[in-house]
């Protein structure tokens, strides 16, 4: 699980693939382990349904959030905050969750020339219920879209592929399908897949063959109306 | 179709293509910048025109120009944009044209905030635009709705020759769901070969004018206007109940108050109220026929506004005493516990 992952994972991927959702979690799940996590908030595309609105919950769990100093929920600005510190300090865990798209890997121009690939994973989220990723041919699209803005390799998929509170197991083994496609061609690995575990019902049903390992979500973005 | 999963913003770029939009003519702003991002992306695909105009009122003229010529068109702004708009949205209402227009809605007044907000009621509902004219007001509490609701829209549009509002929030506007796109017209829809801006050609002129010359005929069109106004709120009623067979207090919210709503009744069900919600989903026409109830000894209305609707609760329940209000407002989403505080302080305290 998480504790034998690399010291600072990045996670991006397709607009709405759900890449917040899953920071949050894969946070939440590290601080269990690690002594020190800390979440980068770097979404510079969009001011709704960032990782930054759940802080006070984060941080009472011990997870430390950076995002941007100007704090008003309104600032339509893409600053980032102090974002480079936590790779240079060793003794924590650093996620950064990222923009959506090729455009929102952008800050990483300030990070790559301090990220030592031996300790990084450049993670892509990817739901194949996205019409853009919804086939091996899309997924690598994206994923060279991302790629070619951010000078970083995909090192692995998270396949989180979902129709929220209706996703069935069905779903899930359908992207698990289409994601292992892409998998073998371009050579990435699957490293994880979701699910929600309050909304599946039928998660008996998922096969063992799934790619990567199972990581099951909770909802922190997402409201009980929503 | 299978379902798919998209922000709700993009799901209305794509539900106008599936109605047969070809023209969109519009502005960037927060919260609604996907629609056109999308459309940008979407429409030269399908043979259609993507202008992203010099400003709003650039864009709403432009819509005024291709609604003219008889095309299905969409334009979409968030509220300071929209209220730009005003302008042209009342020359196309008074030319008797089609058009679509979307408003997700974020904090105002002015420049306000880029959170969602539902302070648009008055200027839309009620018309920002001068003169005598209603638009039809379409409020999605989903983004399947919004879906649904921009595709009748084109249909409400054409049928009526009137420009449709779509009210919905920066919320919807930014919420990922599943959705599926099944469009199929639920109107006869008359041929605009008789009005629309095509070319003479061996034909008849037309003219699509907006100034009178003589203050009888304005008045004979305000009076067809008035008709047409008559025959909307006739037929074109639309909204849901949910708990309210048996309830004795009704709360009234429309659009992402209404989902919060919806689950604060389920909490004072649970704890015994006989508590209901009406969720009009047009508000122009004002569903005032889902307001008949003798049993109803409170009407709760709840908005993220400054309760901008309850003057139509209070005309379509005919009593001002029996409609209390809570919001909140600016950009502030209201929470499901401060909407059962609310229901208990109105329904007489805990059980």
């Amino acid at each position: 699980m998480v504790q034998n992952d690399k010291r600072v994972t990045i996670i991006t991927g397709h607009y709405g693939s759900g890449k917040t959702e899953f920071a949050v979690n894969y946070a939440m799940k590290s601080i269990e382990t690690s002594p020190k996590v800390t979440l980068g908030d770097l979404d510079i595309v969009n001011v709704y349904f960032r990782s930054r609105e759940r802080k006070k919950q984060l941080e009472e769990m011990g997870i430390h959030v950076i995002s941007s100093n100007l704090e008003g929920d309104s600032v339509d600005i893409p600053a980032v905050a102090a974002i480079t510190s936590p790779v240079r300090d060793k003794s924590t865990k650093y996620i950064v969750d990222l923009g959506g798209n090729d455009v929102g890997t952008m800050v990483l121009g300030r990070l790559k020339p301090l990220l030592d690939s031996a300790e990084t994973d450049f993670l892509m989220v990817v739901n194949v219920n996205r019409p853009d990723t919804s086939s091996p041919e899309g997924i690598l699209r994206e994923m060279k879209s991302i790629e070619d803005a951010s000078g970083l390799k995909v090192t692995g998929f998270v396949n989180n592929t979902n129709l929220i509170r209706e996703t069935t197991a069905e779903d899930i083994t359908m992207g698990d399908k289409i994601l292992k496609e892409a998998s073998k061609l371009s050579g990435v690995p699957i490293k994880y897949t979701t699910y929600v575990e309050e909304v599946v019902k039928d998660a008996e049903k998922l096969p063992d063959d799934l790619g990567g390992e199972l990581f099951p979500l909770k909802f922190y973005m997402r409201k009980d109306w929503m | 179709m299978a379902k798919v999963l998209m922000k709700g913003n993009e799901a209305i770029g794509k539900a106008a293509i599936e109605a047969g939009c070809k023209f969109f003519f519009g502005y960037p702003i927060t919260p609604q910048s996907e629609l056109p991002e999308y459309l940008s992306d979407e429409l030269p695909k399908v043979g259609g025109t993507f202008v992203q105009a010099e400003s709003e009122l650039a864009a709403i003229n432009m819509v005024y120009g291709a609604a003219a010529a008889g095309a299905r068109v969409l334009t979409s702004s968030s509220s300071p944009g929209l209220a730009l708009k005003q302008e042209g949205i009342g020359y196309i209402t008074n030319a008797d044209l089609p058009a679509v227009v979307v408003n997700m809605m974020r904090g105002g007044p002015g420049l306000g905030t880029i959170q969602p907000g539902q302070a648009d009621y008055h200027m839309c509902v009620k018309g920002g635009s001068n003169g005598d004219y209603h638009n039809i007001v379409l409020a999605p509490a989903s983004v399947q709705e919004a879906v649904d609701m921009v595709m009748d829209a084109f249909d409400l549009a054409d049928f009526y020759r009137t420009p449709v509002i779509i009210l919905s929030d920066g919320l919807i506007g930014q919420m990922m769901e599943p959705v599926e796109f099944n469009y199929s017209p639920k109107k006869d829809l008359p041929s605009k070969d008789a009005w629309a801006l095509k070319g003479k050609g061996n034909g008849e002129k037309h003219m699509i004018v907006n100034l009178n010359m003589d203050a009888e005929d304005c008045e004979n069109h305000n009076i067809a206007l008035q008709k047409k106004y008559d025959v909307i709120e006739a037929d074109e009623q639309s909204w849901e109940e949910y708990c309210m067979d048996d309830a004795e207090y009704a709360f009234v919210s429309y659009g992402t108050s209404s989902r919060i709503v919806k689950s604060s009744v389920d909490t004072l069900r649970a704890a015994g109220y006989k508590v209901g919600l009406i969720r009009p989903k047009t508000l122009y026409p004002f569903p005032v026929n889902a307001f008949k109830r003798e049993n109803i000894k409170k009407y709760l209305d709840v908005e993220m506004s400054m309760g901008q609707m309850t003057d139509d609760v209070k005309l379509a329940c005919n009593d001002v005493n029996k409609v209390v209000f809570y919001g909140r407002t600016g950009g502030i989403i209201l929470t499901p516990e401060e909407v059962v505080e609310f229901g208990k302080s109105v329904m007489g305290g805990d059980k």
